[in-house]
């Protein structure tokens, strides 16, 4: 047991540095359904059962073709066709559900594989809670009609979904998922949580501790940035009104005093002070107000913020206690982070200062979490029902919490409620890939009304061009859209891998897209919509 | 009742094209079945409206695409397995790859060609031989080699060369032989001796791939400073003012091991060595204990030993896709190719950005004019080391100078090779004007990023 969780260590190692343990028993613990184990569909599957997921099944009635065992303009991997040459002397009579579980299995043996020989109609006519034990499901290349019966089913069992299609050199995801929380979104440019404006008392003492004048030479240009900048910001506040530095001209100011600062030599040119330097350097960001962003005030002003029940979910009544504390005891702040960055500084001055707001951060959490207490006793649950570690990490995060809601498929195709707008704006240029979607949407109305895509056959391509265009057309009409799509679209349409999106959902860790993604692989370029 | 006909013409037509080429045996005999091309097919045989100006589609297109077009795939690690997956499957056949390591657990999470059976064989044979058994055609002809271990002559027969390496270094040196193979006739580029190099790149949820045509478009070092710079902590904060776990960790691994040299004299550390990684971490969190820092742990060490880079499939998958894209297009001429670099990030949503990466007036690798050293004739050599150090545009490693005093070739001062540099050391103290340097004077610099010398025109200022 202990050499496996050793190995697996080992193994996950430059995963585990991205999303952690936790993350990674998130993932251990989903079961993902891929419907129609196309090329694109078992990449997507590949690249979630190598970082190890739990479980997947694999949903597809198809029989192997040759087609399928040689596709692949090299971006999409079918791994079964990596590992066919078994059944090439007759690739048709192998199910292609099965073919793709067992290759699959073989990338890593922590996960389990499952397959179901049916196609995703005969088992919305049968079976629909099916669906309803999934942690997500992905849909591959499905026909409009299916895709929208399933949207319905996952929609109301509030299981994930997402849909993936590719068509010549156009790629397409849509998420659909009603709310999705994420409490670790990890920001790539996070600034600091310092208080430097309104100094809590513990930070405020330890300032104090610091005499800048009276000390010597060797603690001088050992003292943390921030207690320079924490004591000149007292000299500035007494001189203007306890107002901090607003623009550019109070800023270089704020910069000349603290530069003042520095020790002179005997000679009189000024001593090499990094400290310093780093101080002035830091003035511009340090001095920002402390406030609360919008995206989670927001999120405290949500109904489920407000009315807290036994089926609320932790992330809201986290919420809550937070929105509680920011109330009360945080005279409007939120709780510290506890972090602070590296400087310029001796040991000994830098971890008191970095304990200082470690503690204090301590402290806030532990306010939070006896308001979580009392919230959930006044649902009649226990306090165990949300762990100090969770409650910490939300602490931790509270800056950075995100929410997102997509709309469903339902909305999306609806006449009524179609994103008319998102659409025709994006149609500046009639270049971009709101072009390609609409193109995507016109050929699902062409297998709709043929029972087959457009262009499969040499034989067909210029009569398929014309019908293509009704589709197109009438589509636009339905929608009431007054844009214009050029000819050239019509004539041309190819994959996208990606999947790093399923595993955002599980560990729900990073920020998914919301909701609509497509990919130009004739440009490379791509875009997000919400529609 | 035309209708019907039509059809009947067209379909034919096709069958007689796909008969043409079973008879000439070229690409239907070596194990391949019905429709086994018909999606590359679709690309290579239909004109659009977006396929690039030249393309003529034909069914020639694909017989180059599996008989003659050569690929070398450098890096057979993250990037490398989607890479040698991705081109083997749109047809290419004729593909070599290079790459020095073998294989280690942690590959597993995403290096798909191996099995944890191939733990400690070379990544290169592995990697080939998975793709060989499962693709019938396909030639990968491994190298467990360096890429310096080649020299121009392999390199020439290649079409594209596609990198998947993991250190800027090696891309430096990459770019720098592609450069040297091409040929100019009075002073024009002669295209056909253009190798293009795509390069890929990732880390962690970020990536980029680009296409760069050597001595048309902008090569590596035109754009050195989109590479972010290695984090060094400072020499005083290791040794004396530790505050983070980091700085302990480093203390260990670069000035207490060579002390203490715990496995023995001469035994330097190795970040794969599980014992070896124990040690430093038993040593940092003693000294983290002294300084009541906290943070220490074995992954932390680990990590910072082997300065690891985070890494997961799913990002390789997708670069490595760029990347093959553009192969298929550049092979085939069908599209447009990408001008030039994409940038990817998923950490937030879905992003990707793709910008024309500018060539550099005065590149050191590309521009072929010899760059200007400017120094008073009073500097030392230390600062014209310095400067080819750490010049952003410059950022060499270790910097060997020589140069033609009195019709001969004279070493100023080369760090590589023990005795030499013993015997060069003094000359760093020297200035300019002691060396007998003049103004006006050329002086070749090798160094590890590039295969070739790079040429300087020393200016002496007063």
């Amino acid at each position: 047991m202990a050499a496996t969780k050793a190995s697996k260590e080992q193994k996950y190692d430059r995963q585990l540095r991205l999303w952690g343990d936790h993350g990674q028993e998130a993932l251990e613990n989903a079961h993902v359904c891929l419907i129609n184990a196309s090329a694109s569909g078992t990449e997507i599957l590949k690249n979630l059962v190598l970082p190890g997921i739990g479980a997947f099944t694999i949903v597809d009635g198809h029989k192997v073709s040759g087609e399928d065992v040689g596709n692949n303009i090299g971006r999409v991997s079918n791994v079964t066709s990596l590992c066919y040459t078994i059944v090439i002397s007759n690739p048709c009579l192998h199910n292609r559900a099965q073919a793709a579980t067992e290759l699959l299995q073989e990338l890593n043996s922590d996960v389990s594989g499952n397959f179901v020989e049916e196609s995703p109609d005969k088992l919305l006519d049968n079976d629909p809670e099916f669906f309803h034990r999934f942690s997500l499901v992905i849909g591959v290349q499905l026909p409009e009609g299916t895709c929208l019966r399933l949207g319905s089913v996952l929609w109301n069992a509030n299981v994930p979904f997402l849909v993936c299609r590719t068509y010549g050199l156009t790629g397409y995801m849509r998420l659909v998922v009603k709310e999705h929380t994420v409490v670790e979104s990890h920001p790539d440019n996070a600034l600091e949580d310092l208080r430097l404006d309104q100094p809590f008392a513990e930070l405020k003492s330890h300032i104090q501790s610091y005499d800048l004048e009276g000390m010597e030479k060797k603690d001088h240009i050992h003292t943390p940035w921030i207690i320079i900048v924490a004591k000149y910001l007292e000299k500035w506040f007494s001189d203007h009104n306890f107002q901090l530095p607003k623009n550019y001209k109070e800023k270089e100011a704020f910069r000349q005093l603290i530069r003042q600062g520095i020790l002179t030599k005997e000679n009189g040119t000024p001593e090499d002070e990094e400290n310093f330097e780093e101080a002035i350097k830091n003035v511009n960001t340090a001095l920002n107000p402390t406030k609360i962003s919008s995206i989670v005030e927001d999120i405290f002003n949500e109904e489920q913020c407000n009315d807290i029940t036994a089926q609320t979910p932790a992330f809201w009544v986290l919420a809550r206690a937070v929105r509680e504390f920011v109330q009360n005891e945080g005279g409007g702040n939120l709780p510290l982070r506890g972090s602070i960055p590296d400087m310029i500084a001796d040991s000994e001055k830098f971890i008191n200062l970095q304990n200082v707001y470690r503690e204090k951060a301590m402290q806030d959490a532990s306010v939070v979490s006896k308001h979580v207490e009392s919230l959930l006793q006044s649902v009649g649950k226990t306090s165990e029902s949300i762990s100090e570690q969770d409650i910490k990490l939300f602490c931790k995060n509270a800056a950075f919490l995100r929410v997102v809601r997509c709309r469903s498929l339902a909305e999306e195709y609806g006449a009524e409620t179609v994103n008319k707008d998102e659409i025709t704006s994006s149609m500046d240029g009639a270049d971009g890939e709101m072009v390609l979607y609409l193109m995507l949407r016109s050929v699902d109305r062409f297998y709709q009304q043929h029972s087959r895509y457009p262009g499969v056959y040499d034989y067909q391509v210029e009569e398929d061009i014309s019908r293509l265009k009704l589709c197109v057309h009438s589509l636009l009409q339905e929608y009431g859209l007054n844009v214009n799509v050029k000819d050239d679209y019509i004539h041309e349409l190819y994959v996208w891998p990606h999947v790093q999106l399923v595993i955002k959902i599980i560990t729900r860790q990073f920020v998914p897209f919301n909701n609509t993604f497509i990919y130009n692989a004739m440009s490379q370029t791509s875009a997000t919509f919400q529609l | 009742m035309a209708d019907v006909e039509e059809p009947e013409k067209k379909r034919r037509k096709i069958e007689e094209l796909t008969e043409k080429m079973a008879v000439d045996g070229e690409h239907m005999g070596s194990g391949d079945w019905d429709g086994r091309w018909n999606h590359v097919k679709k690309f290579l045989e239909r004109p659009g409206p977006f396929t690039h100006p030249d393309f003529e589609p034909s069914t020639e297109s694909l017989g180059f695409l599996l008989e003659t077009c050569k690929i070398l795939v450098i890096g057979a690690g993250g990037l490398g397995c989607e890479l040698l997956k991705n081109l083997a499957l749109s047809g290419l056949r004729h593909i070599h790859v290079i790459d020095m390591d073998t294989i280690d657990i942690s590959n597993l999470n995403r290096q798909f060609l191996f099995r944890p059976k191939d733990v400690g064989r070379p990544k290169a044979d592995v990697a080939a031989d998975f793709v060989n058994n499962r693709i019938p055609g396909c030639q990968v002809v491994p190298h467990f080699k360096k890429i310096q271990d080649f020299d121009e002559s392999f390199y020439r027969q290649f079409h594209i060369i596609v990198c998947g390496l993991d250190s800027v270094i090696a891309r430096r040196w990459m770019n720098g032989m592609l450069i040297s193979l091409l040929s100019y006739e009075d002073g024009v580029l002669d295209p056909s001796s253009i190798i293009p190099l795509i390069d890929g790149g990732t880390e962690g949820f970020k990536g980029n791939a680009r296409v760069i045509l050597p001595g048309m478009t902008a090569c590596i070092d035109c754009t050195l400073e989109l590479y972010p710079p290695q984090i060094n902590f400072p020499m005083c904060t290791i040794a004396s003012m530790p505050r983070l776990p980091e700085h302990c960790i480093e203390y260990v691994r670069m000035l207490q091991w060579p002390k203490d040299t715990p496995f023995g004299d001469g035994v330097c550390l190795d970040g794969d060595n599980p014992e070896h990684i124990q040690w430093v971490f038993q040593r940092a969190q003693e000294r983290a204990a002294n300084y009541n820092i906290t943070g220490v742990t074995y992954r932390l060490t680990q990590g910072v030993v082997k300065r690891i880079i985070p890494a997961v499939a799913s990002t390789n998958a997708v670069i490595a896709a760029a990347c093959s894209t553009e192969v298929f297009k550049i092979a085939s001429s069908a599209y447009i190719p990408l001008n030039n670099y994409l940038v990817f990030n998923d950490v937030d949503g879905l992003y990707t950005y793709t910008f024309e990466a500018e060539r550099k007036e005065n590149c050191s690798a590309c521009s072929q004019v010899p760059q200007d050293l400017q120094f008073p004739p009073s500097a030392k050599l230390q600062e014209v080391l310095k400067y080819l150090t750490e010049n952003a545009s410059l950022q060499m490693k270790s910097p060997a100078i020589t140069a033609t005093l009195e019709g001969k070739n004279k070493t100023l001062y080369l760090q590589t090779i023990a005795s030499i540099e013993e015997r060069t050391r003094p000359n760093l103290c020297k200035t300019l004007k002691e060396l007998g340097l003049s103004d006006g004077q050329e002086l070749a610099v090798a160094d590890v990023t590039t295969p070739q010398t790079v040429l300087f025109k020393l200016k002496l200022t007063s």
